[in-house]
């Protein structure tokens, strides 16, 4: 494992707990930084105003993501298309912290994902189970989250995602070591990352949930399922009061099993985004790049 | 011994399980009734200071810590703890506890591109160092003892209780500064 490798998958240790936002301005970002955000996304438009507007959705402008890069202090974050290694390139050339290949944006590439370890820049991918986290950390991806379905507000694509990679991750601590390299064959993945993945009982690197967190309920709830921190994207700045709702959420993320705390935080916080079920969304962004 | 680890957000984890592995009692603090035991130590661990400043107003929990290092509770702060322990941030922003007679730079070595390990010195013994993100000092007062200097950077100190380090112990297989954060919890004694 090459050492910017290590710290990359270090940066992302030191966001752990920790909540990420989505901002499309310096102002958003600001006042996510005070809110209490570890970390802030920086794209043109939110996931559900992407939905909402339809057609082909690309990385965000340099010079916009430069601006919140100078707005705060805290790791800034920017999402590429799946496969587009030259918009991938940019997001590197602009000391971006992490990129984001994202299946929020339009894929650029039905086949492949980017060879993430051609770059120094650490690379956070979705996954919806271990299959693809694994895929995605193979090709050097050193933070998964899970996938969800974003700009939605409903959080049971993330639940599934979280629930069904820990069962993935359960199983394979539970077979024995000559069943492994038959488990690699089924995941499409090399066997040493599975070896580690059976010796740890956890993903070789730090796994936020990502997709359809609205409150600080639905936070705490994936905390509870094992997620080490949060992505809020369109929950925060779609909703009535984005300062207050953002400040509750990230001390439902560090106390996510104080019921009390969480009742307390969650009085009062004006309108909820909206939302969409999944049964009414056209588009699942959750099947793009497996 | 009993240690604290500031749990709020970041790598405290981490300390954690070196901290058990060193053989000390270690337990998390994520609110006030987590402190009303006795403790020998406390870690601030590395993560992101704004986070971790402002969820110690809002959970109660800065004044009685901050009391706590001011009687002489040793301290081992590592990254984002060395940033909460300062008296001055280069750029005006406000301190935090502020309790220790230094000034330090944040992301003083620029964004992640900026991150790297070194093996340096820390008090005469060559250690690992993962530098992420990580500030350095750049002021230190009379009564701060250098106990890192790497590239002509003040990389850790000490003041009486307290140690800060700008890069992470807890990310190496070293315990160098465990042993000496645990000399200074056994010598209060």
């Amino acid at each position: 494992m090459s050492e910017r490798y290590q710290l990359n998958k270090e940066l992302a240790q030191m966001l752990k707990g920790g909540v990420i936002m989505d901002v499309t301005t310096p102002e958003q970002a600001k006042i996510a930084q005070e809110a209490g955000a570890c970390a802030v996304m920086a794209l043109e438009r939110i996931p559900a105003d992407i939905r909402a507007a339809g057609g082909v959705s690309r990385m965000s402008d340099p010079g916009m993501i430069r601006s919140i890069q100078e707005a705060v202090s805290i790791p800034v974050m920017a999402k590429c298309r799946i496969g587009h290694f030259a918009e991938a390139q940019i997001l590197e050339a602009i000391e971006i912290d992490y990129i984001d290949e994202s299946e929020v944006l339009s894929p650029a590439d039905d086949v492949y994902h980017v060879d993430k370890r051609k770059f120094s820049v650490p690379f956070v991918c979705g996954a919806r189970d271990l299959g693809e986290a694994l895929r995605r950390i193979n090709e050097g991806a050193s933070m998964i989250r899970t996938k969800g379905e974003p700009g939605t507000g409903d959080i049971v694509q993330a639940v599934r995602h979280m629930r069904k990679m820990n069962s993935d991750i359960r199983k394979i601590v539970s077979l024995r070591e000559d069943e492994l390299f038959e488990e690699a064959k089924q995941l499409q993945v090399p066997y040493e990352l599975v070896k580690q993945v059976h010796d740890t009982g956890r993903l070789p690197v730090v796994n936020f949930a990502a997709g359809g967190v609205a409150t600080p309920a639905d936070a705490a709830l994936m905390m509870q399922l094992g997620a080490e921190g949060v992505f809020v994207g369109s929950g925060i700045f779609k909703s009535g009061d984005p300062a207050k709702r953002a400040t509750a959420i990230v001390q439902a993320v560090t106390n996510y099993e104080d019921a009390k705390l969480i009742a307390q935080l969650s009085a009062g916080l004006g309108e909820a985004m909206v939302g969409i079920n999944e049964q009414e969304i056209q588009l699942l962004m959750a099947e793009r790049g497996k | 011994m009993r240690v604290g680890v500031l749990a709020l957000q970041g790598a405290f984890a981490e300390h954690v399980a070196k901290l058990k592995a060193c053989g000390i009692d270690a337990f998390e603090i994520r609110q006030l009734s987590d402190i009303s035991r006795s403790f020998d130590g406390i870690v601030l661990p590395g993560g992101e200071s704004t986070v971790m400043k402002k969820l110690l107003h809002e959970l109660g929990l800065f004044k009685p810590i901050k009391k706590l290092i001011s009687e002489g509770l040793p301290v081992l702060a590592t990254c984002a703890g060395m940033i909460l322990l300062a008296k001055e941030l280069e750029g005006g922003e406000s301190s935090c506890f502020g309790t220790m007679d230094v000034t330090v730079k944040r992301n003083a070595y620029g964004r992640q591109p900026g991150s790297f390990r070194c093996v340096d010195k820390f008090n005469g013994v060559f250690v690992e160092m993962p530098f992420i993100r990580a500030p350095y000092v750049t002021k230190a007062g009379k009564g701060v003892d250098i106990l890192s200097v790497h590239e002509n950077r003040i990389v850790a100190i000490r003041q009486k209780n307290q140690i800060a380090a700008a890069f992470h112990p807890e990310l190496t297989d070293n315990d160098t500064v465990y042993k000496y954060f645990v000399g200074i919890m056994e010598a209060r004694r």
